[in-house]
């Protein structure tokens, strides 16, 4: 239906009740007037679960099995950004092997998010159709290759992790179990051709028609001396912000806003963005150079400042992932030890790692005895909420002549670009409570 | 014998979420072999996460992820439940409230206040609790997250008019099948394999750790045919054997499933022992 003159005139709401194919639950409202955009509202409605709060009391060994439950599509996120805080806050660091192999667990992720999210989530977008099944009919060999990559990626988490949702072998300190080489060469075949498939994912993605739609953005990654980033590296931004994963909460501001259930970050007041455009933007230079190519064949321009273009840097970063799972496996050797030995003392840690969406901040106060006293946790959805209501306010005006449905429905293939995680973006702290479970181990005499 | 449900030739089918993290709905895309033939075999008529189309009901089945907390749910579960021939809860959150209900034995108000600066924004019940304690669920998966084949096998049952079984042991007799050492006796970890029902494979003894209750209480152990668990004697070996305290035994069973009644009552009765100040 064409949009009456009245409502070109006068006032008009575009709104979109269930974002679809994104996790979680959100809905979006703009009201425009006089074809001028006043309000832009991204409206997180997921329930909070209260994440922060019911961890305090919980011993540290408890952690990475509680907060894999903030999110099913990103669990080891969850579990590598508390393991890394926590393992600050006892003074020790993990190396070698153990690191290489929570690499390797992280690149599982990367590619069984991103190909969740790309062929699944957003390529029905590209294409003109309500879902990846429905798109199965006239693309099969693209849905089936999607399939295949998603499974690849969960291959990889399930034989590190016991199982792809909620893994149960990353520890403070290490694993509970590490694989045997065998074990992890039976992959080499699989992740060679997963490496293929996403580099003709590449191609394709960077094929694609996008809407000529640029935005000049603050981008904001960790950034390692000589690595494409997953667990470490200081946080960078274009604007010439760099500063350590523990100065996180010196630099970025939460502030809450009265129509969702997630808290909104800025850096300096601004809004930024996180994810695979972002870590591209500012790690280019450290993919493996069959990534580089890849990305340099396709003549896209760096550092991607189109939202759409997203795509394309998820694609790059599925072949980055596969290449970096092959180089570990390959040089693999067990470690003597699947953990090294935790020795608890009272403290603070930070850490910041690459969740698939981008960096996911933990902060945990331990007692003496190995207790959450308190905890916090910035997701990434949570800080590119701003970033997409600012896209938002930018596209539009390109899409105002058309009727309310279409409108929506153009301002849902943007807000998708993002991969909102909206299940992750509903639990934050302010301040730390007092539970129930006190934190009295030492008053007690054992057994 | 009850007469087996008659489908139409492609059933129709909507997958809900109320509080969760997502991950039980991923499981049914991570049927990655299986997907496309079951788009084929079912009309998913409203799947929000996975497809735009969001077909009204009435709905053949009914999938239900995720616990009940806020007034909104209330009221959404009564509805989609009249939409619903069949409803099947996915999962740890709707089957038992979830790692959510946590929240249960907290002061709610606390917690608002803890995680948001303006906690009035936030509409929220002082409780999470499972959809069968809001309507009636005709079957319920277990699992956090569930366990794909066991959900595959369960839609052919429906599709074939068979009533669906699911294991109910426990872990610990899965760890004697495939021959997994016993990490409490080997390493004197608490396990809660011996009152946890089977359904993940036992994944976690296979890796090397304790058992920490995904797939809720098992039934039929040593009691007898139906029975809860033995929990109480599980929680003395703790605490007499491996010198747990006894908020430590709290926390064993108050977790992904601590709201499920053998495991909040175990919890309660020792949390009565933790000293107070």
């Amino acid at each position: 239906m064409e949009p009456t003159p009245e409502q070109r005139k006068g006032e008009r709401t575009i709104r979109v009740d269930m974002i679809a194919r994104v996790e979680g639950e959100g809905a979006l409202r703009v009201t425009v007037r006089n074809g001028e955009i006043r309000d832009v509202q991204l409206r997180i409605f997921e329930p909070p679960r209260f994440f922060e709060a019911f961890l305090v009391g919980r011993r540290y060994d408890e952690v990475p099995d509680i907060v894999a439950r903030i999110c099913g599509i990103c669990p080891v996120a969850y579990q590598m950004s508390a393991v890394h805080a926590l393992e600050q806050a006892f003074g020790m660091r993990v190396d070698g092997t153990l690191r290489e192999l929570r690499r390797l667990l992280y690149c599982g992720e990367w590619i069984e998010s991103h190909a969740l999210h790309l062929f699944m989530l957003q390529a029905p977008d590209f294409l003109g159709y309500e879902s990846a099944i429905a798109m199965a009919k006239s693309h099969p060999e693209l849905v089936t290759r999607g399939l295949r990559l998603k499974k690849a990626g969960n291959r990889l988490i399930t034989l590190l992790g016991g199982r792809s949702v909620h893994p149960v072998s990353v520890k403070v300190g290490g694993f509970s179990r590490v694989p045997r080489r065998a074990e992890l060469a039976g992959l080499t075949d699989d992740l060679l051709w997963a490496r293929d498939a996403a580099g003709e994912t590449v191609r394709w993605a960077a094929g694609l028609e996008f809407p000529d739609f640029s935005q000049d953005y603050t981008f904001v990654a960790l950034q390692p001396p000589d690595e494409y980033p997953f667990n470490e590296g200081p946080i960078v931004s274009n604007r010439g912000l760099a500063v350590p994963a523990s100065r996180f909460e010196d630099h970025f501001q939460e502030t809450q806003v009265p129509y969702s259930n997630a808290l909104h970050c800025t850096v300096a007041g601004h809004a930024y963005l996180v994810g695979p455009m972002a870590r591209l933007a500012l790690n280019h230079d450290r993919l493996s150079p069959l990534a580089k190519q890849v990305l340099a064949d396709t003549r896209l321009t760096l550092p991607l400042r189109n939202p759409f273009h997203g795509i394309v840097a998820r694609a790059v970063e599925m072949l980055s992932a596969a290449d970096e799972a092959l180089r570990v496996i390959e040089r693999y050797e067990p470690p003597a030890d699947p953990a090294v030995p935790v020795t608890v003392r009272a403290g603070t840690g930070m850490a910041c790692t690459e969740a698939p969406r981008g960096i996911l901040y933990h902060r945990y106060r331990v007692s003496a005895e190995g207790v959450i006293q308190e905890a916090k946790i910035v997701p990434p959805t949570s800080q590119n909420q701003r970033r997409i209501e600012d896209d938002l306010r930018a596209f539009l005006p390109r899409v105002l002549d058309r009727t309310d449905e279409e409108a929506a429905l153009e301002c849902e293939k943007v807000i998708r670009c993002y991969d909102p995680c909206i299940s992750c973006a509903t639990h934050f702290l302010r301040l730390s409570v007092e539970r129930e479970v006190p934190a009295r181990e030492t008053s007690e005499s054992r057994g | 014998m009850k007469e087996p449900t008659k489908w139409p030739a492609r059933p129709k089918v909507a997958v809900f979420k109320f509080a969760s993290c997502d991950g039980c709905q991923l499981s049914v895309l991570n049927l990655e072999d299986e997907l496309l033939a079951v788009g084929e075999a079912l009309d998913i008529a409203y799947f929000p996460e996975a497809s735009s189309r969001m077909e009204e009901g009435p709905y053949d089945i009914g999938l239900v992820e995720g616990s009940v907390s806020t007034p909104e749910d209330v009221r959404r579960i009564t509805r989609i439940r009249e939409q619903c021939r069949t409803l099947i809860t996915i999962g740890a959150c709707a089957t038992a409230g979830g790692i959510q209900a946590l929240r249960n034995w907290a002061d709610p108000d606390a917690f608002k206040r803890a995680v948001y600066p303006s906690p009035d924004y936030i509409a929220s019940l002082s409780t999470s609790t499972p959809i069968a304690e809001h309507v009636r669920v005709d079957l319920e998966l277990w699992g956090c997250p569930i366990d794909k084949g066991q959900l595959l096998s369960v839609l052919i049952d429906l599709l074939a008019g068979v009533q669906p079984r699911l294991p109910a042991h426990s872990v610990c007799l899965e760890c004697k099948r495939r021959g997994i050492v016993c990490v409490m006796v080997a390493k004197g970890v608490p396990c809660l394999g011996p009152v946890t029902r089977t359904g993940c494979g036992a994944i976690c003894p296979s890796m090397g750790r304790d058992c920490y209750g995904c797939f809720g209480p098992a039934e039929g152990g040593s009691r007898g045919p139906g029975l809860p668990p033995n929990t109480s004697s599980l929680a003395r070996r703790f605490h007499d054997g491996l010198q747990l305290i006894p908020i430590e035994v709290v926390r064993r069973f108050r977790g992904i499933n601590g709201y499920v009644k053998p495991f909040r009552d175990e919890g309660e009765s020792w949390a009565a022992r933790v000293p107070r100040d």
